[in-house]
């Protein structure tokens, strides 16, 4: 785990995530502007650092109604703007990124922090960044393959040496800066089946399992199929760490914190994947055997705690902010974290 | 209440005929809905690339954006090979998953020969089913013997097109009141 900057002695790691939407507040109807926006997710890694929240990260994803495509320079500002707090993305799309460049940023985003940055990197569910940036999602696969695994070849050697599909070969290319230990944290960004966990296993590094909603019990499956490909492939799944990210948000009773959350994620949902949340399926997630973490602290807290129980995993991140969130409400969250959530968290996954 | 009237084919008149018949009985008995039709023969449509409906451009993007806005849908369609034909399964591989969730689907088919009756019931249904519709149980089901030069001449499917519609008002009527008051109940 130390490659990876996991200490399980110190228990769950908790983190925050945001996908860098722009969404407007449902409530109001109003969309605060990009600009504001940016300084809220900034302001949002801070706070979050000041109650001692683990770690931040933030989305790339190139269409209407988000803010940070250029999620790279988005970190940066947050390295420069904190002094303890891990940072990643979540995710980098690398299909349609060049890998050389993207590690560049990140290292040199690794210095900015001194040693605290990671990358997260997935195929994305949203892909309006293939038109944009001049891919074919025909290559969406292959894509993401290849230069996902020239991203772990640059991270493993100072000098490399390639040939691919999608990129000018690469001959005696020295990539510069290096991060501050060497080497980065990369993790791969899997999302619903458990086919495309194995795919990280068989890849042997670490996983981010992403969940919307649903019982827990379900990603539990994926886990073990991470886990049993990683074997498979030759690697100790006890050297590799598991990261799960998935909806989150907390007030003083689970009929508050829904009632708060369901219409921005309604709405939210409906402007970026066409289709609303069922009330239904909404209303299950308040069940302490559902995935979802809205609700009391104390139910969230109960909840993180099965769900640690049954993935073994060594992260959890949430994310509260998705579609028009008011700061103010981020805010209250971010307060409950601080003096709820994360001391009963480390009290109970920490080893003694 | 938005009722998308869709024609499933670009190969000849029969589908299309008994489409403009329930358009007109929609008209004629609910003035007040909004009542599109789509036929496919008048659209030029990509098949599906895996990606989300909202992600394409062109005719493909209004076809798939008016269908997902529908409350109520009445698909039409022609027999080809023994089962619906591509264009129509195309605009369902274009969709997700739960498509028709929250939305009831009435059907009526045409065909050259009796002995395709079931073809709708073994095959449009189980995808309709799939994606989540409310499906209105009795379907239209009409002939070749039944058209002369674009017009239907049997008062009988007349009369069944004009219960396909009723059917698919009063059932989305309906599953619309009681999800409300359902959705009233929760507490959020």
């Amino acid at each position: 785990m130390d490659k990876y900057r996991i200490d399980p002695s110190k228990g769950l790691e908790f983190g925050l995530y945001t996908l860098g939407d722009h969404l407007p507040n449902p409530e109001t109807g109003d969309r605060i502007s990009a600009e504001q926006r940016i300084h809220e997710i900034i302001e949002l890694a801070q706070l979050a650092e000041q109650a001692g929240i683990d770690f931040f990260s933030v989305g790339e994803s190139h269409q209407d109604f988000f803010a940070t495509q250029a999620h790279t320079v988005v970190l940066s500002a947050i390295a420069q703007a904190t002094e303890n707090i891990k940072i990643s993305s979540s995710s980098t799309i690398i299909s349609t990124l060049d890998p050389v460049r993207a590690y560049e940023d990140f290292a040199t985003i690794d210095l900015i922090s001194k040693g605290r940055t990671e990358i997260v990197a997935g195929r994305a569910s949203r892909v309006g960044n293939f038109d944009l940036l001049g891919y074919n999602l025909r290559n969406y696969e292959d894509l993401f393959e290849e230069k996902f695994d020239l991203l772990l070849q640059i991270n493993e050697n100072e000098i490399v040496n390639w040939d691919g599909q999608y990129r000018a070969p690469l001959r005696n290319a020295r990539v510069l800066p290096r991060p501050k230990e060497g080497s980065l944290p990369i993790w791969r960004a899997v999302g619903g089946t458990p086919a495309s966990a194995r795919k990280a296993g068989y890849a042997g590094v670490p996983m981010y399992l992403a969940h919307l909603g649903g019982p827990t019990a379900i990603f539990k499956r994926s886990i073990d199929a991470y886990r049993d490909a990683l074997e498979y492939s030759g690697y100790n799944p006890a050297e590799f760490p598991v990261s799960t990210a998935g909806f989150f948000y907390v007030a003083e009773t689970t009929q508050q914190a829904q009632r708060e959350t369901y219409p921005h994620i309604n709405e939210g949902m409906k402007r970026t994947n066409g289709q609303g949340f069922p009330k239904q399926h909404f209303a299950q997630g308040a069940d302490p055997r559902d995935v979802m973490n809205i609700g009391s602290p104390q139910e969230v807290i109960e909840k993180i705690l099965y769900q640690h129980e049954l993935f073994g995993h060594q992260r959890y991140i949430g994310q509260m902010d998705f579609g028009g969130v008011t700061f103010d409400q981020l805010k209250r969250n971010i307060d409950f974290i601080g003096t709820e959530i994360l001391p009963a968290i480390r009290k109970y996954t920490a080893q003694k | 209440m938005k009722i998308v009237a869709l024609s499933g084919s670009r190969v000849g008149s029969k589908t299309r005929t008994a489409i403009d018949y329930t358009i007109k009985a929609l008209n004629d008995k609910y003035p007040d809905h909004e009542v599109t039709l789509i036929d496919l023969a008048d659209y030029d449509i990509q098949f599906s690339d895996g990606r989300n409906y909202m992600e394409y451009e062109g005719d493909t993007k209004y076809v798939t954006q008016t269908v997902m806005e529908a409350d109520a849908l009445i698909i039409g369609t022609p027999i080809f090979q023994a089962s619906i034909p591509a264009t129509l399964k195309n605009i369902f591989d274009l969709l997700p998953v739960n498509a028709f969730r929250n939305k009831v689907v009435g059907m009526l088919g045409t065909a050259g020969s009796p002995k395709h009756y079931l073809i709708l019931e073994n095959q449009l249904k189980p995808i309709l089913g799939y994606m989540k519709a409310q499906i209105v149980q009795s379907y239209v089901f009409i002939e070749e013997e039944d058209f002369q030069r674009k017009e239907i001449i049997n008062d009988d499917v007349l009369f069944r097109i004009d219960r396909l519609v009723e059917d698919t008002v009063i059932l989305a009527d309906t599953y619309q009141r009681i999800r409300e008051e359902k959705d009233a109940q929760y507490d959020f």
